[in-house]
């Protein structure tokens, strides 16, 4: 037989967000090199946020609920998980670029890097989100980590951000280590790296006892793990989202989570669709030993951004639990409850970021002492956001968990239910501490004191004491905590939007 | 001819706050309180229009809200809530009142959680969709989280964290009770409802119906609340200002108790039997614990704090008795102590005002002598609580023991004995602030026209329902046996 090399037939059109995504890098890497200070500080963002936008526009134009495609010879696939859960990402990406507008990350790190890092670790992320091999999961990951490590420590001159940006490489490494033996096992037991074929193995020619499969799987969930700091791989977490520049912990926050959730959903709920009997147990009591951690964890957190981190943490717990049930309402719940998740982070560490800014207290607890009567801007948003965590009515987070509880209690997941509510309960002990502090006057934080972070101006502007000093961040958190209002009394499109994409993923059930 | 449209008797509070928030800090308890006036004169053309003839739901609202999630918005009036309904609309207006002459530091935020406040505890007494009654209970917990701790005493901020924490705690049981109700009850192929009406048809398994009760009796006995989910009484009472009190005690404890009325033993009638026992030793043990602790304390707020673990404890057992008489007079009872203890915290401000701010019994005295008018208003009240023949109390009381007495005989017995301590307590707590030696800081003066006005109306109703109890009787008579029958009549099918 004659080998002819033939070029696989690739769908532009269905590709256009990823090549928007990485043209707006290689621009914007080269614009950072003009000199000049209006080059640095407007079009350099103008041209990220740009970039992004473009992103967006054409994964709306890609949008077909009822054309799923896989292009590149299965190696991606463009159906409404992927490119609904893209759009968060970029809206994450967005706000972090106007979040980054002052901040002393940007101009240490030279703003054409910082923006072209961004960039490419949102490239990572829409190709995690939408891969469909074994292969480009492990690139997406890669891509979306690298920029990421460097990104964490471009406060350059201060030594916590160098720290986390180490930690999180060494951690992060093991991490993708650990992910690609379990790749390498998982194809070597099916044969296959693309996720249908995979599943299609597993029904036939092997099962999920086969202890090489076995191993490969639970090697991929740990690697998983590890990015979506599902415990008990979180360890990272509070370091590096503490230590990470503020714009760069949020964007981690939300989308670094987003994509590991979609890649988790991905995998288990297609690849492994057929075994959800096996590994759907093993993976509720990971769900489990998260929200338990995250909870506890959060509750001695004096900084805000620990605070948040161990809050994340159990978070992800229970987006863990609409992937264990494996069923479409499953589905559905989780891509509801990352959207939500958004909304309520980005107002939180907006007002943190705020506040970080103009505090002597950096973001400790106490920068957020009585600000419901110095700025009630800020403080209602931030109120907003921990009582949408906490799952109050009228919130977005609460329809979230609702959602989140009826998929697990349908998928035959009941005392699943029980724990993300016994989770909620904890973590009221901490976000309510956050509104005490607001509101209330005088509270005595019983907590054991550490130095807080301060950030110090560099150079160039300092940044006032005042909200409207910084009116693009405020606005941020104004205008996400009427959303998580809004979508906690209208829900309807986010649910629209979650039907769509709960109509991804072929054979779930 | 007006047309009832419960939603815009529903929001017109949380309008009217919200408005507020958006006026001059002066004007907003203006508007605030306008909005509680508007609310009770909804209510009281909706008493007067209301058909007692009909068992079933008037001015019913039913419109889609959530789809995906199978949640309705569903509201509607039937003797079992039309005079729950028309407490919280009395007892609002008072404490509104109080709070506009007395301005709060921050008036417009305590205004707008004042409000917020109203529209969630008529949204969970109107809700016909378990998940829009979920929804307002939980929310009820928002402003009073912030009325307790921004403008509480002491250490309010431990006390305000306790009480949400506590409640919370049973309310989120709750919200996995109802998401699971609502799922497991779902027939094949059917779609998922919370409705209801539409709940009560689909009967769910017994041991499942088991494990539900539990879920949902976890927050309905922590708001009652009821011995031993009772920790967060007392700093919660020490802690908060006393119109936001008055509302606590006298409206906010009433949710739970309705929840079971409403919820549970309609949807859940094999659970409710089930559990029926321990319920009752419950209910039994509060009224004994919460009598003889009523006894003990110095502190005025605390005996009434105490002597209302007690009285939900009749009212409980009222309802568990699973008998027609006995819900009867729990939901009658409901409204009754509702109404007291409102008057009594108007009461107890007063006193406390007298007495330079000590509310503690050692401390006061003597308060009656140059204050007829204040010291016949509380004998009303005292007598009222200690269920005296005449008052509406005695009525509720008396029904709640038939019913129990018919029933579970012992309990019934035993339970009596808390109206005895009653008398007790009550007319210590009378006797040593108004009569005895006059306090040492305390100077005797008549209740101040403000203070009048508000507590005068209150107490004309507790003895217009002493008078004419009646009128209540028969508008919630065909409900209430409604919702027993179907608890009991259905355990008995089971039974057999």
């Amino acid at each position: 037989m004659i080998a002819v090399a033939r070029a696989p037939a690739i769908d532009y059109a269905a590709l256009s967000p990823l090549i928007a995504l990485v043209s707006g890098t290689v621009v914007v890497l080269m614009a950072g090199l003009l000199p000049g200070r209006g080059v640095q500080r407007v079009v350099v963002p103008a041209l990220t946020a740009a970039a992004i936008l473009a992103a967006a526009g054409l994964s709306i134009w890609v949008w077909d609920a009822d054309d799923p495609k896989t292009i590149i010879e299965g190696a991606l696939s463009v159906d409404t998980l992927s490119v609904g859960l893209s759009m968060l990402f970029y809206v994450a990406g967005l706000v972090t670029v106007s979040m980054s507008a002052r901040a002393i990350a940007v101009r240490e790190a030279g703003a054409g890097e910082y923006h072209a890092l961004l960039l490419g670790s949102l490239t990572g992320m829409v190709v995690l989100a939408q891969a469909d091999n074994l292969v480009t999961l492990f690139v997406g990951i890669e891509l979306l980590s690298i920029p990421l490590y460097v990104l964490c420590s471009t406060e350059l001159r201060r030594a916590t951000s160098l720290e986390a940006g180490l930690k999180y490489l060494v951690i992060g490494s093991v991490g993708s280590a650990t992910l690609l033996y379990g790749l390498a096992l998982v194809y070597g037991a099916t044969g296959a790296t693309d996720f249908p074929a995979i599943g299609a193995a597993i029904g036939e020619r092997v099962s999920l006892a086969d202890p090489l499969l076995l191993t490969g799987v639970a090697l991929a969930a740990t690697g998983l793990a590890f990015k979506a700091s599902v415990a008990p791989f979180h360890q990272w977490t509070p370091d590096v989202y503490q230590g990470a520049p503020t714009p760069i912990t949020t964007f981690m926050a939300v989308a670094t989570k987003t994509a590991a959730f979609a890649i988790f959903l991905r995998f288990f709920d297609e690849a492994l669709a057929s075994s959800q009997t096996e590994w759907g147990p093993a993976l509720a009591v990971l769900a489990t030993v998260t929200i338990v951690i995250g909870n506890v964890g959060a509750i001695p957190q004096r900084s805000l951004k620990r605070m948040l981190a161990w809050s994340g943490v159990a978070q992800a717990g229970y987006l863990l639990a609409g992937v264990v049930v494996g069923t479409r309402l499953g589905l559905k719940a989780t891509a509801f409850y990352l959207a939500v998740y958004l909304l309520m982070n980005v107002a939180a560490f907006a007002v943190v970021l705020v506040r970080e800014r103009a505090s002597e207290h950096g973001d400790d607890l106490r920068s957020l002492a009585d600000l419901g009567r110095a700025s009630p801007w800020l403080a209602w948003p931030m109120t907003i956001s921990m009582l949408s965590l906490a799952g109050f009515p009228a919130t977005a987070g609460f329809i979230g968990k609702f959602y989140l509880i009826d998929a697990s209690v349908s998928g035959d997941y009941a005392w699943l239910g029980i724990v993300i509510v016994v989770g909620s309960m904890i973590s009221l002990v901490y976000y309510l501490r956050v509104i005490a502090v607001m509101w209330m006057g005088r509270v005595e934080i019983d907590l054991p004191t550490v130095p807080p972070r301060r950030v110090r101006a560099v150079g160039g502007w300092s940044p006032e004491a005042d909200a409207r000093a910084q009116p693009e961040v405020a606005g941020i958190a104004i205008l996400f905590a009427a959303l998580i209002v809004f979508f906690g009394i209208y829900p309807d499109w986010l649910f629209d939007a979650a039907s769509d994409v709960g109509r991804a993923l072929g054979p779930l059930l | 001819m007006l047309t009832i449209h419960l939603t815009i008797v529903l929001f017109i509070p949380l309008a009217t706050g919200l408005l507020g928030a958006f006026l001059p800090p002066g004007w907003a308890r203006w508007a605030v309180v306008a909005g509680t006036v508007g609310v009770l004169a909804y209510v009281i053309f909706m008493l007067a229009d209301f058909d007692r003839t009909s068992a079933g739901l008037q001015y019913v609202t039913n419109d889609r809200w959530i789809p995906e999630l199978g949640i309705r918005y569903q509201l509607g009036v039937d003797g079992l809530n039309l005079f729950l309904i028309a407490l919280t609309a009395l007892a609002w207006v008072p404490c509104a009142v109080v709070s506009a002459f007395r301005v709060p530091e921050r008036p417009r935020l305590y205004f707008f959680n004042l409000a917020l406040a109203e529209t969630a505890v008529l949204g969970a007494f109107m809700a016909q969709d378990l998940a829009l009654f979920v929804i307002f209970f939980d929310l009820m917990l928002v402003p009073f989280y912030f009325l307790i701790g921004g403008w509480g005493s002491g250490d309010r901020v431990r006390a305000t964290t306790k009480f949400v924490i506590y409640t919370l705690v049973g309310s989120l049981l709750m919200l996995a009770g109802a998401v699971a109700l609502g799922v497991l009850s779902t027939p094949e192929g059917g779609s998922i409802s919370f409705s209801l009406a539409e709940l009560r048809e689909r009967a769910l398994g017994e041991g499942t119906q088991q494990w539900i009760f539990l879920l949902f009796a976890a927050a309905f006995l922590v708001k009652a609340p009821l011995f031993p989910l009772h920790g967060w009484v007392p700093d919660t009472y020490r802690s908060t200002s006393l119109p936001v009190l008055a509302l606590l005690s006298g409206v906010l404890s009433k949710v739970g108790v309705y929840g079971f009325l409403r919820i549970v033993l309609p949807i859940l009638p094999e659970g409710s039997q089930h559990f029926q026992e321990i319920v009752i030793v419950m209910a039994v043990v509060s009224i004994l614990y919460g009598s003889v602790l009523a006894f003990s304390q110095d502190n005025v707020r605390l005996v009434v704090a105490y002597s209302s673990i007690a009285q939900l404890g009749f009212i409980v057992l009222g309802i568990f008795a699973l008998d027609g008489n006995g819900a009867q007079g729990a939901v009658f009872q409901m409204v009754n102590h509702g109404l007291v203890v409102l008057a009594l915290f108007l009461i107890i401000g007063v006193l406390a005002r007298r007495a330079s701010g000590s509310e503690s019994l050692a401390e006061l005295g003597g308060i009656a002598f140059r204050a007829p008018l204040l010291a016949t208003l509380f004998l009303i009240v005292t007598f009222a609580t200690l269920a005296m023949p005449g008052s509406p109390n005695f009525v509720g009381e008396i029904l709640i023991l038939f019913g129990a007495l018919d029933t579970k005989l012992v309990y019934g017995l035993v339970a009596s004995v808390g109206i005895l301590l009653a008398s007790v307590y009550m007319i210590r707590v009378y006797q040593r602030s108004m009569h005895n030696r006059v306090g040492p800081k305390v100077e005797s003066r008549e209740a101040g026209l403000l203070d009048l006005g508000a507590i005068v109306p209150l107490v004309a109703v507790v003895v217009a329902l002493g008078v004419y109890p009646q009128f209540v009787l028969s508008r919630t008579d065909r409900a209430t046996t409604a919702k027993i029958a179907e608890a009991a009549g259905q355990a008995e099918v089971a039974a057999r």
